[in-house]
């Protein structure tokens, strides 16, 4: 599953990012790497884009730019 | 270490404090300048400690140093190559495992690191602890814990930069294991330690890390540096392939994690968590002002009362500062030579023209100085990337950014903005293509600056559509300005780089007053640096294009020919009285002018004591003037009186017909008549496009303009009842042409500085100046000849055009912009 198609509430842990270059590096350095546990926090008013934590820190990304992160729900 | 400089730098990530920092250490002593090249600010400070000059550079904020982004582009070369004595490295206390990421970038870099621990009130609010000696020890650095919002450190931070700064000793520092690559780091390090170029300017452990991460810049460097370059490129392309192929891991993410990984350990052994997890309040607030409801009502909120508060009140405010921009205006008449009956000296109303249009200017500030303090709340309380969390979506369907939303609203989302501090704010928006866009976009949107004439002519041919007419002018610049914005993202601005959406959702933290007031009163000197020079040399051209060539001889010769019958008709009426002595000669301009100031001193006085004085005073200076000024009971110094108004009355009629016939004449004036075969076709005469034209240098100069052409025919009639009068023909349609031509208008020439500040070149300046004007005419043509070809009314014509933008608006939004990203394959 990818972290776009997650619902608000759900947890998860990143597994894989399958995509590099500008995005990759810039999710990475924003925090999301594969080994960490994420939590979807909510989707914006217009449900995009979509706020999620990692490790008591708090991210938004677009939906288009989520459905790189693979995650394994739990 | 006595009377000497050293150059250290700040670094840090975003909304760690480090702009808080870089305050507490320079103070006022800071300049902005642009890294070369780029559109990123500058900004340097300067300090003393100990007898020690320091030169401190604040580097931009960034979670990293790649080379995708011009923040971490600047800050990287400006380590490698101004070589500062060390970087004082500014964390958010509170997030110390995701600082350190940074940290050992810099780290790499092998430039002394001093680490600031900063925001140690929020670790301790939320029950963590940071053993910070054990931190400095698993770093083999110094750290200093500071809270440098109340002060707090500052004095420990000063001492340990002197100290590192001036140590020779080198420090062993914390070094973190790539594991499988380490390997590939060490042959890439053995091969360039022959290149002696290279080797002795850059760290090679940091170019290998580099290179196994693909960055380009550090490939460009080897291109350039190494004696056998392609090979070379060539074989460390190998080795990321062979390492990607070997551990099923590419070789960037690799890096990353184990920076992630080494930052865990440390974090873990120096950090003691609270025990329990709280819900940290921000969150709590956030699914209120996120809501799916109450966060656009929220929004909306805010957006209106910054507008209350910085528009109504601000606006409110200028009544009070006004006399003293008046005064200035006074100051500068009375320093200037007198004018005489019909000639008015070119050095006087040069002075008082200039000084006219810098009052137009100043007259913002305390708007300005409200709205800086306003949106300096905004930034500094966190709101900003909820506003863009909000809004992203709706704009990003337009080619813009959730971040576009602060400019547009400083821009005029509704009606009365400034393009400028908007064009300004685009600064933050990371995706170049929505960044341009944005700048491109904002001068079409309804500046302060607009609403005169739109009112003007509302008033005047929508009087009984009042509402309506505002409504439809106030949302109308946002139906043309978000599909013209997808169009240029699709078109001009199509191939520019786009920057990833993520974006960090920092805490909320209450401002400091002093950091709001310091933050405002810094933008509104920057804005009035900047604008108001510009706005002089500006005013200077208009003038020349309205003054010259002037009015010809036989024409001049008729004017003076008109004063001398004036003049003579009044002296043959007081012929005979006890004053007629008084009034020959230059007496007569003496009182004149004895007139005018007597009845400017009188409207600044208020209060039966004050115009006692008043009266006094001027009885001093000349106490036959003031007879005939003031007759009081007296019958022939009341005829007197009587006799001298209509003069006064006749001069004043004499010189704005002059003034009418030097527009008429001018250089601007030929212009406008030169255009209008063209703009007829808009509804366009001559008269309105001289308005039109002598709006770029400040766009209320329009009805500045279209007051001195509608000349007054009786006292005290309005603009409105004189361009009625004098424009038999024009209809609604006439003024709804007008009306979105001004919208679409050509950004003033402060915006147009602006631009190419923010836009970084004159080529993207000049075609914000172009394209909207352009656009501008063929709207109002549009609008003007297929409304008459049609019959429509202006109302019908409005309600036609606004379905028409709407649609347009609608199916814009609906054509979508390719993502660039792509999936890799496994």
């Amino acid at each position: 599953m990818t972290l776009d198609e997650m619902k608000p509430g759900s947890e998860g842990h990143i597994k894989r990012l399958s995509v590099r270059d500008k995005l990759g590096q810039r999710l990475v350095d924003m925090g999301i790497y594969p080994g960490l546990r994420l939590k979807v926090i909510r989707n914006a008013p217009l449900k995009d884009p979509m706020e999620v934590e990692l490790d008591g820190y708090f991210v938004s990304l677009r939906h288009d730019e989520a459905r790189f992160v693979e995650v394994e729900t739990t | 270490m006595k009377n000497q400089t050293i150059l250290i730098a700040l670094a840090g990530q975003p909304n760690c404090g480090k702009s808080t920092v870089f305050n507490a250490l320079t103070g006022a002593s800071q300049h902005v300048a642009n890294y070369p090249g780029v559109t990123v600010d500058k900004m340097t400070g300067r300090y003393k400690h100990n007898g020690t000059r320091v030169e401190v550079v604040d580097l931009p904020g960034t979670y990293s140093l790649t080379s995708y982004s011009p923040e971490e582009r600047v800050s990287r070369d400006f380590i490698l190559h101004e070589k500062p004595s060390l970087a004082v490295n500014v964390m958010d206390a509170s997030n110390l495992k995701r600082c350190l990421y940074l940290t050992f970038q810099l780290l790499e870099m092998e430039i002394p690191v001093v680490l600031n621990l900063n925001m140690m009130d929020v670790v301790k609010n939320c029950g963590m602890d940071i053993d910070v000696k054990h931190l400095a020890k698993r770093l083999g650095i110094q750290v200093v814990p500071t809270i440098m919002k109340s002060g707090r450190g500052k004095k420990n931070l000063l001492d340990t930069i002197g100290t590192v700064a001036s140590s020779q000793k080198p420090v062993q520092v914390i070094r973190i294991d790539y594991g499988e690559m380490e390997p590939f780091f060490r042959e890439i390090i053995e091969r360039l330690s022959s290149e002696t170029v290279l080797a002795a300017k850059y760290p090679l452990r940091w170019v290998a890390i580099k290179l196994m991460e693909g960055d380009d810049e550090v490939q460009r460097l080897i291109r350039k540096k190494h004696s056998d370059a392609d090979k070379f490129v060539e074989d460390i392309e190998k080795a990321r392939a062979d390492f990607e192929e070997r551990y099923d891991e590419v070789p960037e993410m690799h890096i990353a994690n184990r920076r992630y990984q080494a930052a865990d350990d440390i974090a873990r052994s120096c950090l003691k968590l609270p025990t329990g997890v709280k819900r940290p309040l921000s969150d709590k607030i956030d699914s209120v002002v996120c809501h799916r409801f109450l966060g656009p009502a929220i929004m909306v909120g805010v957006i209106w009362l910054l507008y209350y508060l910085s528009i109504v009140q601000g606006y409110n405010i200028t009544n009070y500062t006004w006399p003293f921009l008046a005064k200035l205006r006074s100051l500068t008449e009375a320093l200037t030579p007198n004018p005489g009956f019909i000639q008015v000296p070119l050095i006087r109303s040069f002075a008082v023209w200039l000084v006219d249009s810098v009052n137009a200017l100043l007259n913002y500030i305390p708007i300005f100085f409200i709205l800086f303090g306003l949106i300096a709340i905004l930034e500094d309380s966190g709101y900003m990337p909820r506003m863009a969390f909000i809004m992203d979506r709706l704009f990003s369907r337009f080619g813009l950014h959730g971040q576009s939303t602060l400019p547009m609203v400083l821009g005029g989302i509704y009606v009365g903005g400034c393009a400028v501090p908007g064009v300004m704010s685009c600064k933050g928006i990371p995706d170049e293509r929505s960044r341009l866009a944005t700048i491109l976009i904002i001068p079409l949107l309804n500046c302060l600056a607009k609403v005169p004439l739109y009112v003007l002519l509302i008033n005047i041919y929508f009087a009984a559509h009042k509402a309506w007419a505002m409504f439809f002018i106030s949302t109308i610049s946002m139906l043309l300005v978000l599909p013209i914005s997808k169009i240029l993202t699709l078109t001009v601005l199509k191939d520019k780089e786009t920057a990833p959406f993520v974006m960090e959702m920092p805490p909320y933290h209450i401002p400091t007053i002093r950091g709001v007031l310091g933050r405002a009163m810094e933008r509104v000197w920057l804005f009035v640096r900047k604008i108001t020079t510009i706005v002089v040399a500006v005013a200077v051209v208009v003038f020349a294009l309205l003054q010259f060539p002037g009015i010809s001889d036989p024409r001049m010769a008729h004017y003076n020919d008109r004063k001398d019958k004036a003049t003579a008709a009044f002296l043959n009426k007081t012929m005979g009285t006890p004053y007629a002595d008084q009034l020959r000669g230059d007496n007569l301009m003496a009182l004149i002018i004895y007139w005018n100031d007597y009845k400017n001193a009188k409207m600044g006085t208020k209060g039966n004591r004050a115009m006692a004085a008043l009266n006094a005073k001027f009885e001093g200076r000349n106490p036959v003037f003031f007879k005939i000024v003031k007759p009081e009971k007296d019958k022939v110094a009341k005829k007197v009186n009587r006799d001298f108004k209509k003069l006064f009355k006749a001069r004043k009629e004499l010189l704005r017909e002059m003034r009418k016939e030097r527009i008429d004449n001018s250089f601007l004036g030929r212009m406008g008549k030169w255009l209008e075969p063209g703009t007829r076709y808009a509804g366009f005469n001559w008269r309105v496009n001289v308005a039109l034209l002598s709006a770029f240098a400040a766009k209320e100069s329009s009805v500045a303009t279209l007051g001195a052409l509608y000349e007054q025919e009786e006292e005290g009639e309005a603009l409105e009842q004189r361009m009625a009068k004098g424009e038999a023909g024009f209809t609604p349609l006439h003024a709804l042409a007008l009306m979105l031509f001004m919208v679409l208008y050509p950004p003033c020439l402060a915006t147009s500085i602006a631009v190419k500040l923010q836009a970084g070149s004159v080529k993207w300046m000049l075609f914000s100046m172009i394209y909207p004007m352009v656009l501008g005419l063929f709207v109002a043509i549009l609008v003007f000849s297929l409304g008459s070809a049609l019959d429509l009314s202006g109302f019908q014509a409005m309600f036609a055009f606004y379905g028409l933008a709407l649609a347009l608006t609608i199916f814009t939004g609906f054509l979508k912009n390719k993502s660039e990203y792509i999936k890799k394959r496994r």
